[in-house]
């Protein structure tokens, strides 16, 4: 070694010291001030592993949301301000919900997409008595089983996805009496979506007759793929989750086979990285970029400006679930999360960039809302890498209410008992 | 309507042809591991490095052949891609490797560990978290049929310039003056010095190659799989069981171990899917309690 520790001296110790007072002193008022006259808003979304593509999005639709938010006044007089994290886990998201909650003081948390990071979550919430609005979590067992009075749902649960494309599925004569195929993402999201998936195909007199789980690190599709083509079946149907998708999609398309494909979960962004001509099948969608409505129009051409690029169906999540509360907390006049809860609760028709307007269902707390299909746009009219998706009616049709794809209270009974 | 369901869902008919056909298909998906297998095992053999970052080498691989392609076109980014990720491999074993080759083998580990999570942060600040659109270049889409078998055109194409990167690397390794010293480093690198041979532009070299076959793998892959920042994560594990399970310093044992993994996996897929992925650590584990040191694994003398 050619250098020796050198031990820091009086004067270099003094500095330090100084410094780290004149740190904390700009800091502290800063806090003090920061609550009286800011809203906090605590933002949590899986930022890494297969779900970060989504969570990137999540991040770029809240960001814009406050900043118009803020620009048209903020909430009751005053700033929103904007707290983010990687939720990482389900035990990383619970300690940075209590620490928002605790240290930060916030007015209500947003965001996630894994449903297990959720369940923490609102577990939380529902300690401290805070609201948290989940963006991103589809698992049906969340609005039923796992339910509680502090979460609301703008994310639809995998029952509106099964049917919202099952019922086209259905039409065009895929299931009734057919056998069908299923690919499985080995996980509490995938089993989920499989199990509902079952029951809607078993009532419409289908049949499942094969299922393969697919571990969720596996990236090459080329097995099942070829499985699939010996068994012949009338449908494939993909309960896959986030690269998953991907990867399936492209490699479908490189063997070239010819069944009915379409899936019962799906997220656009995966789709737009399988890219041109490798996109098919029939796949449910929450939202869409190309929707026809002046509140999409607004919003895609302020996010465009921002950031460059389109909306993914994520992106559209987390922005309208803060515009929510900044309504709610307009409304009441309050960030009292009593105040708040009774809004919500009310059954209020909200503006959720739609055709039709969503209201938030009292029993369970899920963003009750249309939903739409889309399918592969032909190859010689695709505009860029975003355009790649026909986007079909929206489901249920004008004159449905839009409970019938909204799981049933018998199918998930909630009880917010406390 | 008398329709009766079964309860169970009816499994695959199992004939051997079926069975045939996972079999082949699962040595072809093989031989994608053999090309991040044996750069690993070629750099961990002569320096002595694990080298964690290989898949983030795979990945900017991928990312090149997606950003030439786009611009110049595939055969060119074809030829672009190995050779841009080997150049940032000798700059790596420069300014990196070079300083670990004495050290304890866990310092190594560290580094690389941390060099792979700072590619994959870059490329996802370069490039964002989703997945990067890309396809098979048209002159190379559609089936192949064999009797009743089916084959990507793109997947044969794959396996061909495999075929080629191995061959070559066996002819440099076993039958050039470059390989020969090679091969006397990795058992004995005290010996080269001592006949005043410097192993330092071997390390680079040897760095450069196993990188650049990670960058060629990464780029030949990005058709078919999901171009996104971890994606190199997916392939190192599988990777790493191939060169223990062929055993360290073999050449033919990574190969016959990367076929082994592919033919376990493509059987797994048929017959118990779930368990896909995980069968090639079931086979690392027979392999290791059976022979310690590998299928082939020599005895180098330096790591007893």
């Amino acid at each position: 070694m050619s250098h020796r520790f050198q031990r820091p001296d009086r004067r270099q110790i003094i500095k330090g010291v100084g410094a780290a007072a004149l740190a904390a002193g700009i800091a502290k008022p800063h806090i003090v001030r920061a609550q009286s006259d800011t809203v906090r808003f605590g933002h949590l979304t899986p930022l890494t592993g297969f779900l970060g593509p989504l969570g990137e999005y999540a991040q770029m639709g809240v960001q814009l949301a406050v900043e118009e938010i803020n620009a048209g006044g903020g909430v009751n007089g005053k700033q929103i301000e904007l707290l983010m994290e990687d939720s990482v886990n389900p035990a990383t998201a619970s300690t940075k919900a209590e620490r928002y909650i605790e240290r930060d003081n916030v007015a209500c948390i947003v965001g996630e997409i894994s449903s297990a990071s959720g369940l923490a979550i609102s577990q939380v919430a529902d300690r401290n008595k805070v609201l948290f609005v989940n963006t991103g979590c589809n698992s049906d067992a969340l609005r039923g089983a796992n339910c509680n009075r502090y979460m609301f749902h703008v994310e639809a649960c995998n029952s509106q996805y099964v049917k919202g494309v099952g019922r086209n599925f259905l039409r065009n004569g895929l299931i009734d009496g057919k056998k069908i195929y299923f690919l499985t993402a080995d996980y509490a999201y995938g089993h989920d979506l499989s199990r509902v998936g079952k029951n809607f195909v078993t009532e419409h007199n289908g049949e499942v007759a094969w299922e393969d789980l697919v571990p969720t690190d596996a990236t090459d599709f080329s097995g099942y793929i070829l499985k699939i083509r010996q068994a012949r079946p009338d449908l494939i149907i993909s309960n896959l989750a986030g690269n998953q998708i991907t990867n399936f999609v492209k490699q479908y398309a490189e063997y070239g086979l010819d069944f009915p494909y379409g899936g019962f979960g799906f997220d656009t962004g995966v789709a737009w990285g399988a890219g041109k001509g490798n996109f098919g099948g029939e796949w449910p969608v929450i939202w869409h970029h190309l929707l026809d409505t002046p509140g999409t129009k607004a919003f895609v051409e302020a996010f465009t400006a921002k950031y460059g690029k389109p909306p993914e169906n994520q992106a559209w999540g987390d922005y309208v679930a803060t515009k929510i509360l900044a309504q709610a907390m307009n409304e009441t006049g309050s960030t009292e999360t009593d105040a708040l809860l009774e809004f919500l609760e009310g059954q209020k028709e909200l503006d959720i960039l739609k055709g039709r307007p969503g209201y938030f269902r009292d029993w369970d707390h899920q963003l009750i809302q249309e939903m739409y299909t889309m399918t592969a746009k032909p190859l010689d009219e695709v505009q860029d890498e975003w355009d790649l998706m026909v986007l079909g009616a929206p489901v249920p049709a004008a004159d449905e209410d839009l409970t019938v794809i909204a799981p049933t209270r018998e199918e998930n009974a909630c009880s917010f008992a406390s | 309507m008398a329709h009766a369901l079964s309860e169970e869902p009816s499994p695959v008919p199992i004939e051997l042809v079926f069975i045939l056909e996972q079999l082949t298909n699962g040595l072809l998906v093989g031989v994608y591991y053999l090309l991040i297998a044996l750069g690993l095992s070629l750099i961990f053999s002569l320096g002595g490095i694990v080298n964690l970052a290989h898949g983030g080498f795979y990945a900017i691989g991928a990312y090149v052949m997606v950003t030439v392609a786009d611009r110049l076109g595939y055969p060119a980014a074809f030829v672009i891609s190995p050779i841009a990720v080997a150049l940032i491999g000798i700059v790596v074993e420069r300014v990196f490797f070079r300083k670990f080759y004495r050290l304890d083998p866990a310092l190594g580990l560290l580094l690389t560990f941390g060099i792979a999570m700072v590619i994959e942060q870059v490329l996802r600040m370069a490039f964002g978290a989703t997945p990067r659109p890309f396809s098979i270049p048209e002159f190379l889409r559609g089936q192949v049929f064999v009797g009743d078998f089916i084959y990507s055109r793109y997947r044969l194409a794959i396996l061909g310039v495999a075929v080629a990167a191995v061959a070559g690397l066996w002819y440099l390794l076993q039958r050039t003056p470059f390989g020969r010293i090679v091969r006397a480093g990795i058992q004995d690198p005290d010996m080269v010095g001592a006949l005043g041979i410097s192993l330092k532009p071997y390390l680079t070299a040897v760095a450069a190659l196993g990188i650049g076959l990670a960058g060629l793998a990464g780029g030949i892959m990005a058709p078919i799989t999901g171009v996104h920042p971890a994606m190199g994560n997916e392939i190192l594990i599988a990777a790493f069981v191939v060169v223990v399970i062929g055993g360290l310093g073999s050449f033919w044992g990574v190969v016959l171990a990367a076929l082994l993994v592919g033919a376990v996996r493509g059987l797994t897929v048929y017959f118990f899917p779930p368990a896909a992925e995980a069968s090639m650590y079931l086979l690392m584990f027979l392999v290791l309690l059976l022979r310690p040191r590998g299928l082939f694994g020599e005895r180098i003398a330096r790591l007893e």
